[in-house]
């Protein structure tokens, strides 16, 4: 095998940012739109690299806080787009008389917006919180984040008349004023996606360097002997789950924003396994790598369902087999092991 | 009289752990001063690992105390008896695998544990000098920045001891830390033990005797979760008492 040369890897990121810069000159207005959700679900994916690969954390549920994101966007637009005193049109169909209560907040774009930032956060870490706190970890952490994403869909498509049900949120006209059809306005959101995406990356990287990463790393290793060295590891487990949480639920309103539509079929137990499924692709070690997994399983997706719909099950669940048994860590370990 | 008691630094006092009706440790007292060396033995299952265990926090006794400074322990969680001031080698080495030697003691060495103080990169300058300290007592200077989990075991049982006193703990609790020792590495260790000066009290596990006698600490028997003897090493090997318990597991 070839060595990966030094300055091939270093250029490499470059490389890819300046191709992701080109993007939105050289693709049509469909692709483009395709890049930015497939680069919406990276921002999932590289905080699924601190909670999976950095803190040892198996979390099967990040659909909930990646949902979580999604409608509060989702709401506002629905609400944006009314003329003042009526209800979104499948309330009306619904037979609902008036505006939930809980609606009315989403009416401005600001508490939206923090609302889709700040509420995954703050529901990661408070159930994170319970949950470490008590000493729960491993298998059956991964169990508990799977019941909540199965309770969650659950609830939405229960609630029919103020979710949407089933067929989630969708019919969205504009956010903050720019009309959703205006190519600019996809170019711009666009933009937007990749400089968070470069932005979570940064961060990530300085912080996985850090002494957080790398009490996070030990307590991953031996949570005893950090908790005999005098620290609580809890603290340092919630963290990176909420932090995780936090990029879910960003990943979640710019996926809505580009896709134009939130529904519980992408947010449920199987889009949650699906999300791990990216992250162990790209290797759960690399941010790097959690990049390329999430962009390569996604493209995969779109030609295996565009072509054979029945069959994509089957695709990620060899997929899924195949990097398991033959490469723990991914493309990143692949390249890494040519490189050494 | 007051004197000794202002020199009391632990105790352990009529302690109970009760594995649903095994009692691992069963009204088991005793005390360490400031400075003192104490070597625990007794046969398998004793109750001497359990006695780490109950003063660092990992069991909590079903009666008794547990006073360390003049304040029972025996109910704080975890880290809030680290950060009193005791800390322990465990029977297996404990170090953190894929974090380098020095990281390794540089978690260890750590002044401020919060988690927001973790929030920056690198070893704070006046910790630096406790781990370039640390590295160089266990001689693992050369190998600092190679994984720890790559390390041979008598270099891992170093380490852990090198992180366990770069913690400044005043009590340190050692379970076992010659296990899996050539001759030469147990002196070495009973050489690092002796080193420690009198700010340091030592609480030693172990079973091989050679290493025992190397320490030259008085003795405290154990034997079903209960005081049995104590004295210097050459009074607890002519006790009759002994030899029975030991001979009786050995046979």
């Amino acid at each position: 095998m070839p060595e990966v040369p030094a300055i091939l890897r270093r250029g490499l990121p470059w490389l890819l940012l300046a191709l992701a810069a080109a993007a939105p000159a050289a693709l049509s207005g469909y692709d483009l739109n395709l890049l930015a959700r497939f680069m919406a679900m990276a921002i999932l994916a590289l905080g699924l690299v601190l909670v999976w690969g950095h803190g040892g954390i198996l979390s099967l549920g990040q659909g909930v806080f990646f949902g979580l994101g999604g409608y509060a966007i989702a709401m506002h637009m629905k609400l944006a787009d009314l003329p003042a005193g009526e209800m979104p049109d499948f309330m009306v169909w619904s037979g609902r008389e008036a505006l939930p209560l809980w609606w009315a907040p989403f009416g401005s774009a600001t508490f939206a917006i923090a609302a889709a930032i700040l509420v995954p956060t703050l529901v990661a870490a408070l159930f994170a919180w319970a949950v470490f706190h008590r000493r729960v970890g491993g298998t059956y952490f991964a169990l508990i984040t799977q019941a909540l994403a199965l309770a969650f869909a659950t609830l939405i498509i229960s609630q029919q008349d103020a979710t949407g049900g089933f067929n989630g949120l969708t019919d969205f006209y504009s956010i903050l004023g720019f009309g959703l059809a205006s190519p600019r306005t996809g170019v711009g959101l666009y933009w937007l996606t990749l400089a968070i995406l470069c932005a979570a990356f940064v961060g990530l990287r300085w912080l996985t360097a850090s002494r957080f990463g790398m009490l996070l790393r030990a307590a991953r290793d031996g949570e005893n002997r950090v908790r005999f060295l005098g620290y609580s590891p809890v603290p340092f487990k919630v963290v990176a789950f909420a932090i995780g949480a936090l990029l879910a639920g960003i990943a979640g309103a710019l996926f809505t924003l580009h896709a134009g539509v939130v529904s519980p079929a992408l947010i449920g137990v199987v889009p949650s396994i699906e999300m791990v499924i990216w992250v162990a692709v790209g290797g759960r070690y690399s941010l790097a790598g959690a990049i390329v997994g999430a962009l390569a399983v996604n493209l995969a997706r779109d030609a295996v369902s565009s072509a054979f719909p029945e069959l994509w099950l089957y695709c990620m669940g060899a997929l899924f087999i195949l990097v398991v048994t033959l490469m723990p860590n991914g493309l990143a370990g692949l390249l890494k092991g040519r490189a050494a | 009289m007051s004197e000794a008691v202002a020199d009391l630094l632990l105790a352990v006092d009529g302690v109970t752990v009760d594995y649903s009706g095994f009692k691992a440790l069963d009204g088991f007292s005793l005390t360490l001063n400031r400075g003192d060396r104490r070597v625990v033995i007794g046969p398998n299952g004793a109750g001497k690992s359990t006695l780490c265990d109950t003063i660092i926090g990992r069991v909590r006794p079903s009666e008794g105390r547990v006073i360390f400074r003049g304040e029972e322990i025996q109910a704080l969680p975890e880290q809030a008896i680290v950060a009193r001031g005791i800390c322990r080698k465990f029977q297996a080495p404990g170090v953190l695998p894929t974090l380098s030697v020095r990281d390794n003691l540089a978690l260890a060495a750590r002044r401020d544990r919060r988690w927001w103080k973790a929030l920056g990169t690198g070893i704070p300058p006046a910790e630096r000098a406790a781990v370039d300290e640390a590295l160089e007592t266990v001689g693992l200077t050369a190998r600092a920045d190679v994984p720890a989990g790559t390390l041979a075991h008598g270099e891992k049982q170093w380490l852990e001891i090198a992180m366990v006193l770069a913690t400044r703990a005043e009590l340190i609790l050692l379970d076992e830390p010659t296990a899996g020792m050539g001759p030469a590495e147990t002196s070495r260790t009973a050489d690092l033990i002796h080193s420690l000066g009198p700010h340091r009290t030592v609480l030693v596990i172990d079973h091989d005797m050679s290493f025992v006698e190397q320490l030259g600490a008085p003795v405290t028997v154990m034997h079903q979760g209960r005081f049995l003897k104590q004295g210097s090493i050459a009074e607890v090997r002519a006790d009759a008492q002994v030899a029975a318990v030991y001979l009786g597991h050995a046979a």
